[in-house]
């Protein structure tokens, strides 16, 4: 019994880890099979964190936090859209702009407002999502097997790890059974198949990274207000690349990246609930489990568990032919 | 990229170039940040306390990457800076080498004590004895007899807190155990709160109920689900009591503040070429008591914890030091 205790609980945290990564993975998705690279999940996740975090410190409201996290999010992804959108410039160094613009910006905003060091001061209340009790979870609670699973795996989160586990199939639908999808993803993989048809790409392009904005701006509402209590400095601390690496690893794929994020949650849940994983034989250092995101994807790049193919015209300003 | 570093270069020349007057004394904060609200923040409180006090200025920079420590030093040092203050170990390797280019321009570095050099002072802190105490008090705040540690990055500093904590919490109740985890592996460790909640969690599902923060910016989320989750925690570095008034049971203090306005005010006859180290006996580290935890700590409690500094500084009972020699008698 208590072995299965310590597996819900792994999984309850795995579940609140993975939440910011799956948020950031789902808008590189939109992104990316919109045709536009995006390396500026971190800088986006990083400055909807901040703001998120200070709006709701200033007015005690979280809810206008949540807005302006998102608001400030889909600011930069539009930054990003008309430098390469618009003005064709390459779409990583734009993404690298970006996030070296929020590390710095979110800083001395910060200084600049609460003069604490670019945190923001500690939320409480109302300032922060609460956890939502599910109903009969406590009544449940001494239920074998399903108590502690319903009790504390799905209730007892914020309603934006809900949001986000709703995005998932929202996000496929949108992709894959929608007209808006069918071309959101064309655009990505021939534009100049799309703009024949007489769509515009660049309408398509802007909208794939105002979705994208959204998104980062939910996960880093989640990051500030719902898993922390306030903002602290580079508090992202590189979600927004192993969520690109989970993107790689689900094949820009919905539902795959939700498994991903779960499973990259997981070990991170597990490294930090064992620091070094005694097998018997030998000892597993705590250094290998952080690392093991990143050697998945390696694999994964490197063609063994499959070929993960991106979009074919990521990457790429699309220029009409004259 | 190119245009980016011009840029960058740009404006660390700036900054640095903004305050500068001869013989300014200087501090150099490390990568946390002198707002850490921990070790560099109490660095930057004691510059500040003695800027107040003489109504002196002083020159002040935060590094943004390991490649700028030996550039800011040397920067500071070549602008007339002194004495010039370095906070934290990172410093060690550029300081050694800036120092030997400066032989008149006075040094002082905190969290070292392995140099050597006649314009050197270090300013290493005793933590484990620190440590040692709120150790104890953790053990006896314990309901449960399980306590925690939450460190920052891996590194051996941060293993000397843990390995004191370990210590009195043993001393304290010999059956506790002691949950120890770090954070990381890399600078991010020291400024990611939800990994700290995270391993608070892991940690209060373990059966911890008092956890000691040494994290930096991580430990703020450590404070803040121990508030949260209704268990008790331990700030470190500066006073954090009152972050979580009531949820805080102490705050290991080590008084960098105190190392660096003594360095501030001793100005251009800076005694240099020593070690010194700050321990219990010369009230270099410590623990916090306020009117935050003034409930928290029993009289019996303070008794205890008394006795056992009185008998640290009397030699009576040894700390060991995990620094000494890469180990830990207790786990």
């Amino acid at each position: 019994m208590e072995f299965f205790d310590t597996i819900i609980q792994i999984s309850d945290s795995a579940v609140r880890l993975a939440i910011p990564l799956l948020l950031a993975c789902l808008a590189g998705l939109f992104s990316e099979r919109g045709g536009i690279f995006d390396i500026g999940l971190e800088g986006k996740m990083l400055a909807a964190a901040f703001l998120s975090a200070a709006v709701a410190a200033a007015t005690g409201n979280v809810w206008l936090g949540l807005a302006s996290g998102i608001g400030i999010s889909v600011f930069l992804g539009l930054i990003h859209g008309v430098a390469s959108i618009t003005f064709r410039g390459d779409q990583l160094i734009s993404g690298v702009a970006i996030n070296f613009l929020a590390a710095g910006l979110t800083v001395v905003i910060g200084q600049a407002w609460f003069g604490l060091g670019g945190r923001t001061p500690p939320l409480s209340g109302s300032g922060r999502f609460a956890n939502l009790e599910w109903p009969v979870a406590d009544a449940l609670q001494d239920v074998p097997v399903v108590g502690p699973i319903y009790a504390e795996l799905i209730s007892g989160h914020t309603v934006l790890v809900y949001v986000a586990l709703l995005i998932v199939p929202l996000s496929w639908y949108v992709l894959f059974r929608t007209r808006f999808g069918l071309r959101l993803r064309a655009v990505g993989e021939n534009p100049g198949a799309v703009d024949t048809a007489g769509i515009s790409v660049v309408r398509l392009r802007y909208s794939a990274v105002i979705i994208c904005g959204v998104l980062c701006g939910l996960a880093g509402a989640y990051l500030s207000t719902g898993l922390a209590a306030g903002f602290v400095k580079d508090m992202s601390a590189g979600r927004g690349f192993i969520a690109l690496a989970a993107l790689i690893f689900a094949k820009w794929r919905p539902v795959q990246a939700l498994i991903a994020c779960l499973l990259f949650g997981f070990l991170e849940a597990i490294a930090n609930r064992y620091q070094s994983i005694d097998t018997g034989a030998f000892e597993i250092p705590v250094q290998f489990m952080q690392a093991l995101p990143y050697i998945l994807t390696v694999v994964i790049l490197a063609g063994f568990i499959g070929k993960a193919i991106p979009p074919k015209a990521g990457g790429e300003a699309y220029v009409k032919e004259r | 990229m190119t245009l980016m570093r011009t840029f960058l270069g740009a404006a660390a020349t700036l900054a640095i170039s903004t305050a500068a007057a001869l013989a300014d004394p200087a501090v150099i904060f490390d990568l946390g940040g002198k707002f850490d609200k921990s070790f560099n923040e109490a660095a930057f409180n004691g510059a500040t306390r003695w800027a107040e006090e003489t109504g002196g200025s002083f020159l002040e920079v935060e590094i943004q990457s390991e490649a700028q420590r030996e550039q800011a030093l040397r920067r500071f040092a070549e602008r007339g800076a002194n004495p010039i203050v370095v906070t934290g170990f990172g410093y060690a390797a550029a300081l050694d080498t800036v120092s030997k280019e400066f032989p008149d321009t006075k040094f002082a570095i905190i969290d070292v004590n392995w140099l050597e050099g006649e314009n050197i002072r270090q300013i290493a802190f005793a933590e484990h004895e620190g440590s040692y105490l709120v150790g104890m008090l953790a053990a006896m705040a314990s309901k449960s007899g399980t306590v925690g540690f939450i460190g920052g990055m891996d590194i051996p500093l941060i293993s000397k807190f843990a390995c004191g904590y370990a210590q009195g919490a043993k001393a304290a109740n010999p059956d506790a155990t002691v949950i120890q985890n770090m954070t990381g592996t890399t600078p991010a460790a020291w400024n990611d709160p939800v990994k700290g909640g995270e391993l608070t969690r892991a940690q209060i599902s373990q059966g911890a109920d008092v956890i000691f923060a040494a994290a930096g910016g991580t430990g703020l989320g450590v404070l803040q689900t121990a508030a949260d989750e209704g268990v008790l925690s331990i700030g470190v570095d500066s006073n954090q009591n009152h972050l979580h008034s009531g949820s805080v049971l102490t705050s290991m203090l080590k008084r960098v503040d105190n190392a660096v306005y003594d360095v501030f005010s001793a100005a251009e006859e800076l005694e240099t070429g020593v070690t010194l180290s700050m321990g219990l006996s010369n009230a270099g580290v410590g623990f916090s008591l306020d009117e935050h935890n003034d409930a928290l700590i029993t009289a019996e409690m303070r008794t205890a914890v008394e006795a056992a500094s009185a008998k640290i500084i009397a030699g009576e009972i040894t700390v060991h030091d995990y620094m000494s020699d890469e180990s830990c008698p207790v786990n």
